[in-house]
């Protein structure tokens, strides 16, 4: 299963919910899959969705889901640290791991070799640490919800993506919308 | 050990409803952080790179909260990118209490190299730059601050070792 497989499982635990969403094809994938003012697009600066999506998540009360990638991890690797020190059980890291740089040509990146990211996340600190199949990606979100504890779930899938647009949207309108959306009235 | 100087920032900040603070620390920031940690309605969550620390910001400023980031000017080699496409292109005010290392009294002369760079890099972005060098310049903070957030922009203080030496 590839990931815009495994996003569309994802999808009726997405909606209405505050997604944070990495740069590059998953943005663009989610985009063509179910928009919604609720998903924030990165459309630059690889490697800060969770760092996006934590800031979120201390902010305010909401669950916030942030969907990141093994390379966009890598390159952010301190991060986890981060998440560990500050826990914040609104919060929820999906790193959707398909060992390859999937926006640039499905080069390898450390993640698809020797290097395991639940490993690290559990050596940095973080105390949920749930590593899955794709196929089980959408029951381990469904439990990291309902359990309301901060959770990072390494979901493991095969390299690819599909042809999808690049995303229309203006920044400011992303970021507008998105802002409506956290401040809403939940329900 | 905090001084006077350290206290008025805080107070600036707090007053101006800053409740959120991420940092990378320097030496000329101790006792400002000291105080962060001390001030019940700031929430300082220390990051390990400038450029995730501005991410924290980003995702706490879109919660709601209204952050801070104090780094060193050397981070500014490091940032450049996430300021472009983050901060700027989906225009999010963020003030940059900043280090300014590497200026007249410094004892460190690998520091002199970034300095060098600073406010070229800052000019360059376009960003809003503020110069702290005599104590009486923090008299300006509080309107800095306001002017981030109305004009949805990040902006650089930088305060340099003549400012922290002289303020008491």
């Amino acid at each position: 299963m590839i990931r815009h497989d495994l996003l569309k499982t994802l999808l009726p635990q997405l909606a209405g919910r505050l997604v944070v969403c990495n740069i590059g094809a998953p943005s663009q994938e989610l985009f063509s899959l179910q928009d919604q003012p609720g998903n924030f697009y990165m459309l630059g600066t690889m490697g800060l969705c969770s760092s996006i999506g934590l800031g979120l998540a201390l902010a305010q009360e909401k669950p916030v889901i942030a969907i990141d990638g093994d390379g966009s991890v890598l390159t952010n690797l301190g991060t986890l640290a981060t998440i560990a020190n500050n826990p914040c059980d609104n919060f929820i890291l999906l790193i959707v791991d398909n060992g390859s740089y999937g926006s640039t040509g499905d080069q390898k990146t450390y993640a698809g070799k020797k290097t395991s990211l639940a490993a690290v996340a559990r050596a940095c600190g973080c105390e949920n640490v749930v590593e899955c199949r794709a196929e089980e990606t959408a029951s381990a979100l469904a439990a990291a919800l309902k359990a309301r504890r901060m959770t990072v779930i390494v979901a493991k899938c095969e390299s690819g993506n599909v042809a999808v647009p690049v995303i229309g949207l203006n920044p400011v309108t992303i970021r507008e919308r998105f802002m409506a959306a956290v401040a809403a009235p939940e329900g | 050990m905090a001084k006077d100087i350290d206290r008025r920032i805080v107070d600036d900040l707090t007053r101006d409803g800053v409740d959120f603070v991420t940092s990378v620390p320097c030496k000329q920031l101790a006792g400002v952080l000291e105080l962060i940690d001390r001030t019940a309605s700031i929430r300082h969550v220390p990051c390990n790179k400038e450029d995730e620390g501005m991410g924290l910001c980003a995702g706490a400023f879109m919660g709601g909260a209204r952050p801070a980031i104090l780094m060193q000017n050397t981070a500014l080699g490091v940032v450049v990118n996430t300021l472009a496409t983050l901060i700027q292109y989906y225009q999010m005010p963020l003030p940059m209490l900043i280090s300014y290392r590497g200026e007249v009294g410094e004892p460190v002369a690998c520091q002199v190299e970034m300095a060098l760079h600073t406010k070229a890099i800052l000019a360059q972005l376009n960003i809003p730059t503020y110069h702290f060098h005599r104590p009486d310049d923090a008299a300006d903070l509080p309107g800095i601050l306001a002017h981030a957030r109305m004009a949805s922009k990040p902006v650089a203080i930088l305060a340099d070792a003549s400012f922290w030496r002289a303020a008491s």
